[in-house]
């Protein structure tokens, strides 16, 4: 098998193909966990502390345990030795990481507004959410720590006792002579921002749904979940119920985000109390309990400083950033910050690279993936550091932005990765034919001049990220407890259909039908001969599922690969039954040809099935797997342009025009991927304008449910204009980067580039997200006095 | 306890209900169609959307007895005789959904835009959804889908 890209495998794939998925979705026929109903379910209903930091003196259920229709209520201590382990951190980025337990139930100590510390389960749900009501728990509050700076401050209340600190760890990186380069430096600046804490809000709630039979000890759980493979190992060691005994089905999933790539504790309660009950057991969060019990996104303090020549030519990147962890670790909070690590220097090329990253326990709900994870946030510093330096050094960003771009690919990165392929000078030339910058820098300065409050500004985001987690090998040297491979198998039915078992986990992603685009092309199936699996660890057992836009890049590559595998074999009996060499056979899509005759692949199927007359030593059956480790990750990049109007007089700010042109390598399906940018750049502008989780010091959450944070409508969000350019990857033999994940990670940065830009002549340049109107207004008032 | 008869997607039924019960959750865990569902508990999201007497409302702010006497569509009742409705039809065209968890009340409040405003613009339509929100799409292909099908 080549590893050679071969970019025309036919008109299959690049095919704007209708998706497989969508029937039962418009036709409300889709199954969510919520929908499973099964007689003699008992609902849970968690009991969470309203304090962000307080002492459990004394839990007492005796009052919800005689509320009608309760079955059982239970506390923390009550229930602490169903656990074998505590809640899963696979990656703890240092030796030294602090990883403080974390039990499904809190005992001593509640260390975040909502943290669960008792659970009621009852033959109904309103009569378990009443009942939870009715627990009475006896708090001592204690003063509590929100802010990551503040909590690396002397005398600053503990968040974990036993650690002694809130440092969970320090992870550093050093590469070229920064000190030298900055000393040498004719140009540096330093800049400070704030990465706004987010709430992923994917729409379908978290549920949990767990079935036993309780003489096998089997359970079957279904979730809401991301990660089915993921899940099923970690309760194993949560619970201690050997891993065979645990089937994990997600079945529809309702979008995730990155939030639903955790194990929750309240699946290891529904599955405890499963256990304890020996019955069905069913929790579903409301959307307001949501925001104190699912992962947020973000929060981090980031500094960075580059040091360039007289003319902009940055020499050198210098990143100390502050993340905090919230109150616990989640399956990989500590590793968010770090998967950008190594991308601060962006598309540039620089010589010197020198970064750290301290993650802190503050009293907040914990944070972890959310769309982009980590890599949103270097792109928001290095894009906004670059136009601050063009300002510094008085040239235009798209100048500065050109000076410094890495040109030569493969090209090895200061931080020591390789990224694989490009051309990001070619994606900017492409922006600025969809947008006429000297007209709108014309447009812009009429309107200052003329006096006009509504002043316009154009921002650019011309970024580089690294998705498709991951080399195995490169997961292993960064401390994270798994690999990054990916599973698929094939198998041709005697019928003349064929069914994919794929790996990963989709819940909206669309891989149904982009999987059975690649097998269309690779095997001459029609689309709707081909069903595709998955989600459910009793029919594909070995998976690592969808997170950090991996699955086409890793899932769909090991799906190529089967496929190859298939027509090896196919190949071999053709020959056979067609009585020539195997050389004489020539193959295309599900046509096998010899010199005097021909055979297709469903024809050999049923020939294999039927095993009346196959080679000597040939197995019965044509079906085949395959598990890829992507030797590289793949390297999405593209040039943003925000165009934005701010009304100094108010501070409202309007999105006129966003612009994306993206290389995400070969496409499979343009339709879902434009859908993939879209709501990418969604959840990017809504970074920048819109959304923020607000604490109070007392680590009370002030945007607390749907009505208080703001998650856009249709009404506030632009058209999208969008655009491509296909640099194929050469790790992989379909030339497939990842998508999912670029709109969000480009777009905060263009936003706030084109705010700034706007607002420079008023003297405003530092504004943190999301730029609300008070904040611009109050920004505005800051600069006049 | 109270008696209650509704007409859902045109099949009548005889329910007693408490009066604490939502109307979302007489749909989906009483008859059973789970097509409409919940994204919310501060009325936000409109998840829930479905259609009382021809008009968009959402279904978790409506209690079950409020709905006595009334018809209500929801999303099992949009395709008649095997064919999709015309707005499904779209929404497929135009990958207006990915995880599909808004769908059904986006569909629902589009039907009800419509039939009061059969040729909205994409202001129109756009501020017509202001109550319900999808997480996947940007909201792009929604808007695309619902101006093809305006006449
Ligand atoms: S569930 Fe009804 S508006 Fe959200
Ligand atoms: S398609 Fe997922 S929320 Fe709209």
């Amino acid at each position: 098998m080549s590893a050679q890209t071969e970019v025309a495998l036919g008109r299959i794939i690049g095919a704007p193909v209708q998706r497989k998925e969508d029937g039962k979705l418009l036709q409300g026929q889709a199954l969510w966990v919520d929908d499973m109903h099964v007689p003699g379910t008992v609902y849970l209903g968690v009991v969470r502390s309203p304090y962000a930091h307080a002492r459990i003196v004394e839990v007492d259920v005796a009052p919800a345990l005689a509320h009608a229709g309760v079955v059982a209520a239970w506390s923390g201590a009550d229930l602490a030795e169903e656990w074998a382990g505590s809640l899963p951190c696979a990656w703890l980025p240092t030796e030294d990481t602090r990883a403080p337990e974390h039990k499904p139930l809190a005992v001593d100590k509640a260390r975040y507004a909502g943290d669960a510390v008792a659970v009621v389960a009852a033959t109904s749900r309103a009569a378990a959410e009443d009942a939870a009501e009715l627990v009475e728990v006896e708090y001592e509050p204690l003063p509590a720590v929100v802010d990551p700076e503040a909590a690396l401050a002397d005398g600053a209340p503990l968040v974990h006792d036993e650690l002694g600190t809130n440092r969970c760890y320090t992870w550093s990186l050093e590469a070229g002579e920064v000190d030298r380069l900055f000393a040498e430096a004719a140009v540096t600046v330093s800049q400070r921002y704030r990465q706004n804490r987010l709430v992923p809000n994917a729409m379908e709630p978290r549920a949990v749904f767990v079935q036993t039979v309780p003489a096998t000890g089997e359970y079957t759980i279904w979730s809401t979940t991301q990660v089915p493979h993921i899940l099923r190992l970690t309760l194993s060691g949560v619970l201690g119920i050997p891993e065979a005994k645990l089937r994990v089905v997600a079945p529809d999933v309702g979008g995730g985000f990155g939030s639903k790539l955790d194990v929750y504790a309240e699946e290891a309660l529904a599955l405890a109390v499963a256990r304890r009950l020996g019955r069905p057991v069913r929790w579903t969060e409301t959307r307001s309990e949501g925001y104190l019990s699912t992962i947020h996104g973000r929060d981090q303090i980031q500094e960075i400083e580059l040091a360039a020549t007289a003319e902009g030519r940055i020499t050198a990147v210098r990143v100390r950033l502050l993340a905090s962890m919230g109150a616990y670790l989640q399956l990989v909070t500590p590793g968010i910050p770090l998967l950008g690590a190594r991308l601060y220097a962006g598309a540039y090329d620089v010589q010197g690279y020198s970064f750290r990253c301290d993650g802190v326990f503050t009293n907040t709900v914990p944070t972890d993936a959310y769309r982009g994870a980590g890599r949103p946030e270097a792109t928001y510093a290095i894009e906004r550091a670059v136009d601050a330096l063009a300002r510094a050094v008085g040239k235009d960003p798209v100048e500065i932005r050109r000076l410094n771009f890495i040109r030569e690919f493969p090209a090895t990165i200061a931080s020591g990765l390789t990224i694989d392929s490009g051309d990001y000078e070619a994606l900017l030339d492409r922006l600025l034919e969809h947008v006429d910058l000297p007209a709108f820098r014309g447009r812009q300065e009429a309107r200052r001049e003329a006096g006009d409050p509504k002043r316009l500004g154009i921002g650019f985001s011309t970024y580089v990220e690294m998705c498709g987690l991951a080399p195995s090998r490169i997961l292993g040297a960064s401390r994270y407890g798994a690999g990054g491979w990916d599973t698929a198998t094939i198998r041709c039915l005697p019928t003349g259909t064929v069914q994919v078992v794929t790996g990963t986990s989709p819940h909206g992603q669309g891989h149904e039908t982009a999987w059975a685009q690649i097998v269309a092309d690779r095997l001459g199936y029609e689309l709707d001969e081909i069903e595709v699996l998955h989600g459910d660890t009793a029919v594909a057992p070995l998976g690592m599922d969808t997170y950090g836009s991996r699955s086409l890049a890793v899932g769909g590559v090991a799906l190529y690969y089967a496929a190859e595998r298939i027509v090896e074999k196919a190949r071999t009996l053709a020959a056979y039954r067609l009585g020539v060499d195997e050389s004489e056979i020539e193959y295309v899509r599900g046509r096998f040809a010899g010199p005097d005759g021909s055979l297709t692949l469903k024809e050999l199927a049923l020939s294999a099935w039927t095993a009346h007359d196959l080679p000597e030593g040939m197995e019965p059956g044509l079906e085949a797997s395959y598990v890829y480790d992507p030797p590289n990750f793949s390297w999405p990049a593209g040039a943003h342009a925000a165009i934005v109007e701010v009304d100094t007089e108010t501070g409202a700010v309007e999105l006129e025009r966003y612009v994306a042109v993206d290389d995400v390598g070969v496409v499979v399906n343009p339709t879902i991927v434009d859908g993939q940018v879209h709501g990418g750049l969604a959840q990017g502008v809504a970074q920048a304008l819109y959304e923020e989780a607000v604490y109070d010091d007392a680590g009370n959450l002030l945007t607390a449910n749907m009505a208080t944070y703001l998650v856009p409508s249709a009404a506030e969000l632009p058209r999208f204009e969008l655009d491509r350019l296909e640099t194929p990857s050469p790790t992989n033999p379909l030339g497939v980067k990842g998508v999912g994940e670029t709109g969000a990670i480009a777009a905060p940065a263009a936003v706030m580039n084109a705010i700034a830009d706007a607002l420079a002549a008023d003297g405003v340049t530092d504004l943190d997200m999301p730029a609300t109107p008070e904040r611009v207004w109050r920004a505005l008032r800051e600069a006049r006095r | 306890m109270r008696d209650v008869s509704l007409t859902v997607n045109g099949v009548r039924h005889e329910l007693e209900l408490e009066p604490r019960e939502l109307l979302v959750y007489v749909l989906r865990e009483r008859l059973g169609l789970t097509g409409t569902v919940v994204g919310c508990d501060t009325s936000s999201c409109g998840a829930c959307t479905v259609l009382l007497d021809g008009e968009s409302v959402k279904s978790c702010t409506v209690l079950g007895v409020q709905a006595d006497g009334h018809e209500i569509t929801t999303v099992e009742g949009l395709a008649r005789d095997g064919e999709l409705h015309p707005l499904q039809q779209s929404f497929h065209e135009h990958h207006a959904l990915q995880c599909g968890y808004c769908t059904s009340g986006m569909l629902l409040a589009a039907a009800s835009l419509l039939a009061e405003n059969p040729s909205p613009s994409e202001a129109e339509i756009r501020q017509a959804l202001e109550g319900n929100l999808c997480r996947c799409t940007g909201y792009q292909n929604i808007v695309d889908a619902i101006q093809a099908v305006a006449s």
